[in-house]
């Protein structure tokens, strides 16, 4: 470093720094979340030439085009679907996808759940804002009932999902969830994930003050409050016990952690052994 | 592992002959959903593959199937699917996605009859102008309609060279007669099946620029894992990959991904002449269609009407040249589809009215048979 340079951005190997600043809000929390899953990558030891980002579409799924690895922004649903592609030809690499509640749940929520069936050996990372923050702030498959979003103006009838239950329904051998107040705890997550071998889910509770806060009377400092005060952490939660009540508290931490062969594995075995005549 | 390339005398059907050329390509992925016409493909691959190091698998949906392609793609791996239109409606937004970021692969349609769920096991022509314009915005693409079993593996294994010679998507427009009938197929000897791939990088990595082209405006492309730290995005790009919302980046963009097809037509565009030297009357068709169109010709020329085929083996780019060459030479066109005028309208466009075109067209679910082409020869003119 030259004297007089301000230092540079602890994770700024992972970073393309020419790419900054990003197009997040002020008070957002996808940065944090996105830090944490860089550091993740940096303390995995994993060489970074063989981690790739996938993300769909949304606010969340602009990581892609900030990190500085092989990195890829697709189509809004369907980075999990390309990401099993890439993995399927490629076993080598490690594959995070790192997108939206919208991308992966409602749009591409039937491609969750199959590949989570499949376990297909990837991590994915979801920034669970409540909403479709890139598009102004509509309803979500994750809306809390009765929220406020322009297309719920009388307040959300809809139920929202209880992520880890899919995911744990799903098949994932890793579930996990936390809020970027506790990126600590996160960034261990995602770490422990990308090593582990099979589907892995990370839930991160993340503020969109601009678009859901606002409209739902939480400040940004208010939601990171309630990620304080009204959050337990519960290592091995049933998933069924997680649902999000802000009133029972918001159970936080590792719920699912267990092993079974992945697609590739039973491929290889199932699949590609010539079989005696 | 069993050899990629079987090579001998076989019959069988025009779908099994697609999954044995893009063996021969080297194709080594396969994502799909099952759907007749196009199932048989799917489940010969899945017997195949695996033991030829490939990798198979049934997706949740095409949308998926064809996000998994281009996935595999990037992984450095030739890769394909197969579908019908239905299944070819749900693969629409990722084929713009594999324009736009430029990544090879084949997408086979064997066509049946539509529109929606229409008459499933019988086959149509119906697609042609989907192919052309079906995901949004606007682009150039390469499709290609074979006619026989035969045609279908080399024309599939020529659909991959293509695709990873110009880096997009190709199309192989085949049709339920042509996948299901079953001929006579040769598998030639793996030394004779001339193979394309990407051109790879040189240079320095930490200079390397993802969308900087080489002389033919296409780029070359580095896989996942190669150490050079790709964006790939389905936002208008620059040079480096990276998003770029402005007007004059976009043109750019679109200049050179329509001007790396434009500018290649006649390594592109394949026909076929079928006594056309002498004609006065030109058919034009392709798929199984331009088989009813050489019988009409024969039938015509016993009948002493001068007639010729101009078949299309590549439908898009559309070969517009020959068209109007065609047009300063005959007294007239015959579009022979089983479709109500798709590429009818194509051929009267580049004809611009200087003869007559009539089309002999059907809605589908039958080939159309000579008799109503030879009808037409000798009424119209
Ligand atoms: C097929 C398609 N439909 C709709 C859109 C518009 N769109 C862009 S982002 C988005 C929602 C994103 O929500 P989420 O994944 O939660 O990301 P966030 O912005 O909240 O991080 C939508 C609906 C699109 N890009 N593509
Ligand atoms: S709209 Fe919401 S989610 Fe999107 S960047 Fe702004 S605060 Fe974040
Ligand atoms: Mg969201």
């Amino acid at each position: 470093m030259k004297p007089g340079h301000p230092p540079g951005h602890p994770l700024e190997d992972l970073l393309r720094t020419d790419r900054i600043p990003s197009i997040w809000c002020p008070g957002c929390g996808i940065g944090t979340a996105f830090s944490s899953c860089l550091t993740a990558i940096k303390e995995s030891k994993i060489d970074p030439k063989k981690v790739v980002m996938v993300s769909g579409i949304g606010c969340s799924g602009r990581a892609a085009g900030y990190v500085k690895l092989d990195s890829f922004h697709t189509t809004h649903g369907r980075a999990i679907p390309f990401a099993t592609g890439l993995k399927l030809a490629r076993p080598d690499l490690t594959v995070i996808v790192f997108s939206g509640d919208g991308d992966l749940f409602a749009i591409g929520g039937n491609h969750f759940i199959h590949a989570a069936r499949r376990n297909i050996d990837i991590t994915v990372v979801c920034v669970n804002n409540f909403n479709y923050g890139m598009t102004g702030g509509q309803a979500a498959a994750t809306t809390p009932s009765m929220a406020k979003t322009p297309t719920t103006p009388y307040g959300n009838p809809e139920t929202p999902f209880n992520l880890p239950l899919m995911a744990y329904a799903s098949g994932a051998v890793y579930v996990a969830r936390w809020t970027i107040l506790h990126s600590r705890d996160l960034t261990e997550s995602i770490n422990e994930s990308l090593t582990k071998t099979g589907f892995s889910f990370i839930e991160v509770l993340s503020p969109c003050p601009v678009n859901y806060g606002r409209r739902n009377k939480e400040k940004p400092l208010d939601t990171l409050k309630i990620y304080k005060d009204r959050t337990i952490i519960k290592n091995k939660a049933h998933p069924t016990q997680v649902d999000l009540d802000y009133e029972k508290g918001i159970i936080l931490g590792k719920f699912v952690d267990v092993d079974r062969p992945t697609f590739g594995e039973s491929y290889a075995k199932i699949c590609r052994q010539d079989k005696p005549e | 592992m069993k050899p990629a390339i079987n090579t001998g005398e076989y019959f069988i059907t025009g779908d099994v002959a697609c999954a044995e050329g893009a063996l021969a390509a080297g194709c080594r992925f396969f994502g799909g959903y099952p759907i007749t016409p196009a199932t048989e493909i799917a489940e010969h691959l899945s017997v195949r593959l695996p033991k030829v190091g490939g990798t198979f698998i049934q997706m949740e949906d095409e949308i998926a199937a064809m996000a998994a392609v281009l996935g595999a793609s990037w992984g450095g791996v030739k890769s394909m699917t197969a579908t019908s239109g239905p299944g070819f409606s749900l693969m629409m937004e990722n084929i713009g996605l594999g324009i736009c970021t430029e990544t090879p692969c084949v997408v086979v349609n064997v066509q049946r009859v539509g529109p929606s769920t229409g008459l499933p096991t019988q086959g149509a022509q119906g697609d042609m102008m989907q192919a052309r314009w079906g995901s949004h915005g606007h682009y150039e693409i390469i499709a290609l309609a074979p006619f026989s079993p035969q045609e279908l593996f080399y024309q599939t294994i020529h659909a991959f060279n293509l695709s990873e010679t110009y880096r997009l998507p190709v199309l192989i427009m085949t049709d339920e007669m042509v996948g299901h009938m079953s001929e006579k197929v040769i598998i030639p000897d793996a030394k004779k099946i001339k193979t394309v791939s990407r051109c790879k990088p040189k240079g320095r990595k930490n200079r390397f620029k993802l969308y900087e082209p080489g002389p033919n405006l296409v780029a070359p492309m580095p896989a996942a894992g190669e150490g050079y730290n790709i964006h790939v995005t389905g936002l208008t790009h620059d040079t480096r990959g990276y998003p770029d919302m402005t007007v004059e980046t976009h043109k750019q963009m679109m200049d050179r991904l329509i001007g790396k097809i434009r500018g290649n037509l006649n390594d592109i565009i394949q026909t076929e002449s079928y006594r056309l030297d002498d004609a006065e009357i030109a058919i034009v068709s392709y798929g199984i269609s331009a088989r009813t169109s050489s019988a009409a010709v024969d039938e015509a020329r016993k009948r002493g009407i001068k007639a010729g085929l101009l078949r299309l083996i590549t439908v898009w780019p559309f070969p517009e040249d020959k068209i109007r060459e065609l047009a300063n030479r005959v007294k007239g066109f015959v579009t022979v589809e089983i479709n109500l005028g798709q590429i009818h309208l194509e051929v009267q466009r580049c004809i611009g009215g200087k003869v007559p075109a009539f089309l002999v067209g059907d809605a589908g679910g039958a080939v159309i048979p000579p008799d109503r082409v030879l009808e037409v020869l000798k009424e119209a003119f």
